[in-house]
Parts: structure tokens; C-alpha cells; sequence
């Protein structure tokens, strides 16, 4: 027979131990991001140069004891620029996915909810915006109000806002159908009360796995705008324009493009694995581990 | 009735399957040991996580492997060891000789094929026979569950029955190779009763013309004296009584299977008071060295929670035996235990 | 006894999309024409098969579904009428418990949030005393204070459905509309939410409209029930003689078909055979005809108008239009010739 019961159920801390070395690649996301997210936030306290400030002597140096990864066109130490370059992608990253969340989801959440014809305008104008390519729109916007940083915010989010009402109206509907719904209606909730109490807390999964999977579109196209010029203007560095700048010199100098493409890619990898991290730890089949 | 001198068509001895719940192993069904005659019912009935279904799918060596595995025991079917068997022999088992028809039909039924084709596939997959036969031989089994129009519905497609229909159309697959075995996990639970009384119909028909012995699983003890031969019920995992039927519902010696009994309203008896069974069942990660049901047993002793009490047959009945210290102490074992 | 609820005339009709990219609309009667009434203190059973009409008779009850016609008087105010606010107040005498124990709860909720916030919203309680409140309506239902702080998932079938009552008490109700409470339960647990609801019924004078498919549960519960066939009532009357006696003969075929745990009384044949019929295209004339063991002419082209047999029994069947005794009285238990083919 098995052995006698354990004394000691695993605690806590254990049992979250075993659950990040079970999903592993997840973690693994989940602390890289984390890790930019620090590097973002304490970049000036970081960054050993200021990024901005030209070393005309070093100018393409490849690394050495005070450049670490080098120095790019202009002098400027490619390792600052690449922290401070953090910063932009993910202070654009975050807000444009955080209004498109937002936005999106209230949207999917009252198509969701009241159906009928509310439903079929909602989803309509959601049709026509999902038929955009992201880059595309972004280019658009970009163009025609300027290349500031706002503008390039108000861009993504654009591109984000009809994924985000899709992925909120669906399990909207299935919600509405549960029991505790109606039990809402039979004590007198208003149909607000219900939406933000009830529903919402109950979708707020799917719209996580997808903010991680899109935050990693998001600073893609930003990276994207920056290397054809419409993204913040020089001399901000931002990981987009610094594979622009590079790239004339790119045979001399590879480091000045391989270090921050290298930077984007480590943080969409991180993310879609946290993304699909998160998408497995919320599928309610998968959760009898 | 059964021939005494009868090989029993499945033989289960000490069988114990285990799941890995974080990480441990827990037991299940533990030391399940029953036999069934051909051409006999018998009912397994319990509440949930008794472990009915999963003796059904240990039987048919379905426990999905990354989560659970038979532990030890022996399950032997018209003559050979089904826990010694490799995958693909059981393959050839499945579907023929032993079958299973579950709750859910329709996601026991592929949505994109029809019924007729279907029935069709489990024939081929087990008789050399030409497309054309296994055909008939579908046609044939659909008239046999009493499809209406069964030749027009040939080529319908799962979602264009009715639950109970649906069902039918599982038996037929069921039978199509004339199984000497077949095991029913709650097959009318989801079906209205007018409609559950149909199916349980047409199976007892079935059994009878066809000679097939039948396990029956099921928590409705309804049901259970409606079609079964011989029952057994489980709690925690074991077979904690086993009689037939007729004896098991005059004389629950159990005292878990008086409660339920007892507790059960009836509609062809006016109102009585019920008697609930305070507590319970406990989950199968805990580990109880005694009996499991003795923490909500009015007649707990001291000794119920030091040993498992064994089957021990009932004084004065024949084939009727309980697992209860207090109602059937086996003196010679108790010597041993205490 | 005074009368609590009294329902008159409902009718329920849904518009069905049918037909290519739902180019036809078809009508659903899910209820027609259902009356009764229930007593102060009187537990009242619906029982039915699938797709008779029960769940949406009991949510009509409370307007979560709204009827297309008919009268719902409670304590004699046509509630179908009542404005928002007014439904609002009303809200509060009548509540709801549902069958599905893994569904009724919000799972993003603890225990007391779910509580609390019928009792905050309508001012039964106060967040000085809504902890305590709490506690109390915890207690009430057999659960530990300590629930309090607990999510769903942490509870069994049975004590969330326990929850799922202590919810429907919170706001001091009169009326409960019971949705099959046990049906998803084990036997055992069956039992102890029965008796729970026997003493709170007792103790808060509740009255309840119980809605099941379990002619046993019914019996037990219920003081008197009505039978539903494709969103009408077909038979109505006292528990023990309706049962004991059923007229219709889709009662006696419910009656027949229902097990009960004793091999003596084994049930071998099928009395009715084949489905309920589609509730978007019913059967001419009376609705069970094709099923029907006792089929007449007559019961192909009319509808059998509502016959009141005794002080207590109704019924709706051209068996009792001409005569006012049951045509069949052999005893419910008795061996069935096997209808014909």
C-alpha cells in the first residue's frame, strides 16, 4: 500500500516553487520581463553613460572596458542608449496595449452583455478597424498627426483596441449564460454592477493572455515605426532607431545593429512565452495539474 | 439462475489503481476484487468518487497514463489477463469481445460522420468483412435498438438525434460485434426518465437474446433494482457490500448502504422523515488506515479505525457479504488484528 | 390559508431563426396558458421532462424571463405590471435557487462578498453589522463563520448549494423559486439539503415553487404539484393522491417510469415510446397524442379543455371530459401490456 499520509502538506512557497519549474518557459518569460521592466523604470540609475552624449573619438568602437557593447555612430554608448531605449518601448508598449484593453474590452464587454443590435454595431465598427494591418494604421495616424510620442500611443492603440473588444465579448456571452448572472438579476444588480462585479473579474484571464501577446506586437511596431523614421524623433534613443542609424555601417560596425535588435528580440520572446504561460495556466482543462 | 460451475466472463482480483495528485500517489480503487457470470447484470453503485468509473475504465485499460496507472491487481476476462495485455491486443479487445457505452453520447459520437458510417467502422475494425456487409450488419444493428425509419437515419449525423436516440446509436456500436462483456457508466443519468426506461428496456432485451453479461455503474438505486442481478456498492474505493438484489434492498447490512436507503424519498410512499448521512466522503488524498466511512458511521468502534474490515459473508444469507467490522465480524481475522 | 401567488394565464413565446441564414421565424411556445396558485407556507411542485417548460415557468415567476401574457398576483399585486423601482422592492420577498452548484456562484467572489452585497445594496445590513449578518446567515445553513473568507472553489456540491441558499435568505424573502435545488447533488447530500430546507421553511414561514424532474424529491417537498408537458399543464393536484392516482396518461407513464429502490416493483416496459415531440412544432390537438397509450380521434384535433375532478385534482384530458371518473383505475404498479407497435 502507499505510504503513510504526509505530515507536512507542502506550503505556499513550495507548492508556487514547483508550479514556476513545472512551467518553466513561462517563468522564464515572466522574470525577463520583469528584468526590462526594472531596467526601464531605473535606467538612469543604471545606464553608465548618458546616451546622448557623444564620445567622437570612440565613434564605432566595438566594446571595450568603459563601452561595454560599443559605441555607435555618433559616439554615444550603445549599452545606455539600449537601457534608455527600454524605457521607450515599454512606456509605448504599456499604455497603448493599457488603453486598448481598456477601450476594447468595455466595448466587448457591452456587446457582450446586451447583444441584439448594440452587438451588431459594436462588432461592425470592430470589423472595419480589425481589417487594418497594425503597421499600416500606425503609418496612417503617424503621418497624418506627426510623429510624437502621444501620437504613436493613440496609433497603436488603434490597432488594438478591435482584438481586445473580440476577445472580450466572447467570454462575455458565456458568462452571461451562468447562474450567477441571473442571481445578479433576481437581487437587483443594475446590468453595471453585474459588468464590472461579475462579469469582468471572470474574463479578466483571456484579456490578460492577450495584453502579454500583444504588449510584444506592440513594441514590435513601435520598433517597426522608429526604423523607417516615423517613430520618436532623434536623438531619444529608441531600439528601432538605432538599428536605422546602424544600419548604413552595418558591415563595419554589426554591433551597432545586432545589440538592439537583439534587445527586441529577448523581450517579445519573453513575452510570448509568458503569453502562452498565462494562456495555458488559465485553460480550465489544464488546470488539474 | 447461473450456473455455479460457470467460468465467470470477468474476474477482478485485488485491483488497485492510483493517481498522481501533486505529485503523490493516491489510491483510487483499492483491492477491488469481483467477479461477473456471463449473462448476468451486475450493478456497481455509489455515490461520487466511490471509484465506479474508474473500475469501468481500469477494466478496460483506458486510465490515461500521465495521471494514473493500475498499481497491482489482476482483471481477467474470459480467460486472459487484460493487465498483462499490450495496447494493441487490448485494441483488439475493445469494440469486440468487450465494450463500454458512457454517459455522454453525443461526445462519445464524432459530430462529422454519420451514424450509419460510424457503426459501420467499429464492424471493419475488428471482422474481415467487405464495406457492403458492414453496412448491412449497421442497418441491421440500428433496426435492433429500434430506430425508427432506422434506413432513412442510416446516413444522419449525430446532432440530428435526440439524446435517448443517440444513446440507442451507442449501444448499437456497442453491439456490433457481439460483445460477451459490456460496460454501462450511468447511461440513462442524463436521459429523461421516459426515456431512460426505453434504453434500460431494450438492454435487458438485448442481454437476454444476445447471452451478454453487463456491468452496470450507476448512483441511482433505482435503477439498480430495476435491471441488476447482483449488486455492488462501493464507497472510498472498496466494495463495502455485495448481494443480489433482491437481498441487498431487504437486507442492507451496511450500514452506509441502510443510510442511503434511508435518506432516499421514495414517490410510491408518502412522505417520511429522511435521515441525511451527516459528513462527507473524504477525499481519495487522504489516507485512513481504518474504514472510510467511519467517521459518519452511527455504529463506530474503536476497531473500525485501526484495520480495513474484509468481505466477510452475511450469517444466514448466501452469496450476500459486507465489509463492517461491527455488522459481519469475521472472529478469526479480528483475533489476528487486534 | 391565505393565498400568496396566484398565476393566471401565463404564456411564454419565443421567435426561433429557422431556415437559411435564418431567413424564417419560427414561434416557441415554451409556456401556454399556465395557472396556479400557491398557498402561504405551501411548498408547490413543477415536475417535467426536458423541454416541458418548468425552468422557464419558474423564471417567468420572477421576471428574469418576461412573459408575453398572463397575470402574476402576488399577496394580490399583478407583479408583471410592477415598475422598476417597485420590481426592485419586490426583489427582495421573492428569490431564486438554482441547480447547478459549480455555476451559481461568481468564482471571482469570497464568500462574504457574495453575501454582502445583496444585504449593503437593499440596506438589510449595514458595514458595521454586515460582517455579523454574515455570520448568522452562514450559521443558518450549517456552514462555519469561517466560510466567510473563502472562495467557491474551496466548498463541495453540497455546501455551495447551501450558499447558494443562505444568498436567496439574505434579503428575508417569502417566496423562493427552488430550480431542481438537488438535482446535481449525491443522494446523501440530496437528503441534507432537503431537511435544510424543511427547517428553514418551518422557521421563516417560506413558501416555494419547487421545480424538479424527481417525482420522489417532489413528493417528499411539496404539498401539491402540477405536471408539465410542452409548456402546459397537463395534471395539478395534492402530492400523495396525484401520485398515488395519476389521470393523465403522460402522469402515469412519468409515474410508471420512475424508479424506486425495491426489485419487487421492477420496471420492464416502456409505456410510452419514442420522444417528447419538438416545442416548435407540436402536435396537433392535444400534444401528447402520438405518445399517447390511451389516443382517441377527438385528441388529434382538439386541445382537452381543464377539467377540476375533485376540490384538489385537475386535469386536462379528453378521458375526463365526458366522464368524472378516471377511465383506467388499475393500480399505477400494476403490469403494463406492452403498447402496440
Amino acid at each position: 500500500m502507499s505510504a503513510t499520509s504526509t505530515l507536512h502538506p507542502p506550503g505556499r512557497l513550495a507548492r508556487f516553487a514547483r508550479l514556476c519549474w513545472r512551467r518553466k518557459a513561462a517563468s522564464a518569460g515572466a522574470l525577463i520581463t520583469l528584468l526590462m521592466l526594472l531596467v526601464a523604470i531605473f535606467a538612469p540609475w543604471i545606464a553608465p553613460h548618458d546616451p546622448n552624449e557623444q564620445d567622437i573619438l570612440s565613434r564605432m568602437a566595438g566594446p571595450s572596458a568603459d563601452y561595454l557593447l560599443g559605441n555607435d555612430t555618433y559616439g554615444r554608448d550603445i549599452l545606455s542608449r539600449i537601457i534608455w531605449g527600454a524605457r521607450v518601448s515599454l512606456f509605448i508598449g504599456v499604455t497603448s496595449i493599457g488603453a486598448a484593453m481598456l477601450i476594447g474590452g468595455m466595448l466587448g464587454v457591452l456587446a457582450g452583455y446586451f447583444g441584439g443590435k448594440l452587438d451588431r454595431l459594436i462588432m461592425a465598427v470592430m470589423d472595419m478597424l480589425l481589417s487594418f494591418p497594425s503597421l499600416v494604421m500606425g503609418l496612417l495616424v503617424v503621418a497624418v498627426l506627426g510623429p510624437t510620442t502621444l501620437n504613436l500611443i493613440i496609433a497603436i492603440a488603434f490597432t488594438a483596441i478591435a482584438p481586445f473588444a473580440r476577445i472580450a465579448r466572447a467570454p462575455t456571452m458565456a458568462v452571461k449564460q451562468r447562474d450567477f448572472i441571473e442571481a445578479g438579476r433576481a437581487l437587483g444588480y443594475s446590468d453595471l454592477r453585474i459588468m464590472a462585479v461579475h462579469v469582468l473579474p471572470n474574463i479578466l484571464d483571456e484579456i490578460m493572455v492577450l495584453g502579454s501577446l500583444w504588449l510584444a506586437t506592440a513594441i514590435r511596431t513601435e520598433a517597426s515605426l522608429s526604423f523607417i523614421g516615423l517613430g520618436v524623433r532623434p536623438p531619444t534613443a529608441t531600439w528601432g532607431g538605432m538599428i536605422r542609424d546602424g544600419f548604413e555601417n552595418m558591415l563595419d560596425a554589426p554591433g551597432l545593429v545586432i545589440y538592439p535588435s537583439i534587445a527586441i528580440l529577448i523581450i517579445m520572446v519573453a513575452l510570448n512565452l509568458l503569453g502562452d504561460g498565462l494562456r495555458d495556466a488559465t485553460d480550465p482543462k489544464l488546470r488539474h495539474e | 439462475m447461473n450456473n455455479p460451475t460457470q467460468r465467470p466472463i470477468l474476474s477482478v482480483e485485488n485491483l488497485t489503481t492510483e493517481f498522481r495528485i501533486s505529485g503523490q500517489w493516491h489510491p483510487a480503487i483499492r483491492d477491488l476484487s469481483f467477479q461477473v457470470q456471463p449473462n448476468e447484470t451486475l450493478a456497481i453503485v455509489g455515490e461520487s468518487g466511490c471509484g465506479k468509473s474508474i473500475t469501468a475504465l481500469s477494466i478496460m485499460q483506458l486510465i490515461n497514463k500521465s495521471q494514473g496507472r493500475i498499481a497491482h491487481g489482476r482483471i481477467e476476462f474470459d480467460g486472459r489477463d487484460l493487465t498483462a495485455c499490450s495496447e494493441r491486443e487490448m485494441e483488439a479487445v475493445r469494440g469486440d469481445a468487450l465494450a463500454m457505452i458512457f454517459q455522454e453520447p453525443m461526445t462519445s459520437l464524432n459530430p462529422v460522420m454519420t451514424i450509419g458510417f460510424q457503426i459501420a467502422e467499429a464492424v471493419r475494425y475488428h471482422r474481415p468483412v467487405s464495406k457492403r456487409e458492414a453496412n448491412k450488419r449497421a442497418l441491421e444493428l440500428l433496426e435492433m435498438v429500434k430506430i425508427p425509419s432506422a434506413a432513412r437515419r442510416f446516413d444522419d449525423y449525430p446532432h440530428q438525434f435526440s439524446g435517448g436516440m443517440r444513446q440507442r446509436v451507442m449501444i448499437a456500436m456497442a453491439l456490433a460485434c457481439e460483445p460477451k462483456l459490456l460496460l454501462a457508466d450511468e447511461p440513462t443519468t442524463a436521459l429523461d426518465v421516459t426515456i431512460q426506461v426505453q434504453i434500460l428496456a431494450l438492454l435487458a432485451d438485448l442481454k437476454e437474446t444476445k447471452q451478454m453479461g453487463m456491468v452496470f455503474i450507476t448512483h441511482n438505486l433505482g435503477v439498480v433494482a430495476s435491471i441488476a442481478d447482483r449488486v455492488a456498492v462501493m464507497y472510498g474505493g472498496r466494495i463495502i457490500e455485495e448481494a443480489d438484489v433482491v437481498s441487498l434492498f431487504e437486507h442492507p447490512t451496511h450500514p452506509y448502504t441502510e443510510a442511503l436507503l434511508k435518506s432516499m424519498p421514495r414517490v410510491d410512499q408518502p412522505r417520511t422523515a429522511l435521515h441525511p448521512i451527516a459528513g462527507q466522503v473524504p477525499p481519495i488524498t487522504t489516507d485512513m488506515p481504518g474504514c472510510r466511512y467511519a467517521d459518519r458511521c452511527p455504529l463506530r468502534e474503536a476497531r473500525c479505525d485501526v484495520s480495513v474490515p474484509p468481505l466477510t459473508p452475511v450469517a444466514g444469507a448466501t452469496g450476500h457479504r459486507v465489509r463492517c467490522w461491527v455488522r459481519a465480524p469475521s472472529p478469526m481475522l479480528e483475533a489476528v488484528a487486534s | 390559508m391565505t393565498e400568496l401567488l396566484n398565476v393566471r394565464h401565463l404564456h411564454k413565446t419565443f421567435t426561433v431563426d429557422q431556415g437559411f441564414m435564418g431567413s424564417q421565424k419560427a414561434k416557441l411556445h415554451a409556456l401556454h396558458d399556465v395557472s396556479f396558485s400557491v398557498e402561504e407556507g405551501e411548498a408547490f411542485g413543477i415536475v417535467g421532462e426536458s423541454g416541458c417548460g418548468k425552468s422557464t415557468a419558474g423564471r417567468a415567476l420572477l421576471r428574469l424571463i418576461e412573459p408575453t401574457s398572463g397575470e402574476v398576483f402576488y399577496k394580490g399585486e399583478n407583479i408583471l405590471k410592477a415598475d422598476r423601482a417597485r420590481m426592485r422592492a419586490l426583489r427582495r420577498e421573492i428569490q431564486i435557487i438554482f441547480q447547478d452548484p459549480y455555476a451559481s456562484l461568481n468564482p471571482r467572489l469570497t464568500i462574504g462578498k457574495t453575501l454582502a452585497e445583496p444585504m449593503l445594496l437593499h440596506g438589510v445590513a449595514t458595514r458595521a453589522d454586515v460582517q455579523e449578518k454574515i455570520e448568522a446567515a452562514l450559521t443558518e445553513v450549517g456552514l462555519p463563520p469561517t466560510a466567510m473568507a473563502k472562495y467557491p472553489h474551496e466548498f463541495s456540491g453540497g455546501q455551495r448549494q447551501r450558499i447558494g441558499i443562505a444568498r436567496a435568505l439574505a434579503l428575508n424573502p417569502t417566496l423562493i423559486v427552488a430550480d431542481e435545488p438537488v438535482s446535481a447533488l449525491d443522494v446523501s447530500i440530496q437528503a441534507q439539503v432537503l431537511l435544510l430546507m424543511e427547517s428553514l421553511q418551518k422557521k421563516r414561514s417560506l413558501s416555494f415553487v419547487f421545480i424538479s424532474h424527481d417525482l420522489g424529491v417532489v413528493r417528499h417537498f411539496c404539498k401539491n404539484v402540477a405536471v408539465m408537458y410542452l409548456g402546459r399543464i397537463v395534471e395539478k393536484g395534492n402530492v400523495d393522491s396525484l401520485f398515488d392516482q395519476p389521470l393523465h396518461p403522460y402522469t402515469q407513464a412519468l409515474r410508471a417510469a420512475s424508479p424506486v429502490p425495491d426489485p419487487r416493483k421492477k420496471i420492464t416496459v416502456a409505456r410510452i415510446e419514442g420522444d417528447v415531440a419538438s416545442a416548435l412544432s407540436p402536435p396537433s390537438g392535444c400534444h401528447f397524442h402520438p405518445r399517447c397509450p390511451k389516443a382517441m380521434d377527438i385528441c388529434r384535433k382538439e386541445y382537452p379543455v381543464w377539467r377540476d375532478v375533485s376540490l384538489t385534482r385537475g386535469v386536462a384530458c379528453h378521458l375526463y371530459t365526458e366522464h368524472f371518473a378516471p377511465a383506467d383505475d388499475s393500480p399505477i404498479d400494476a403490469p403494463v401490456q406492452a403498447p402496440a407497435p
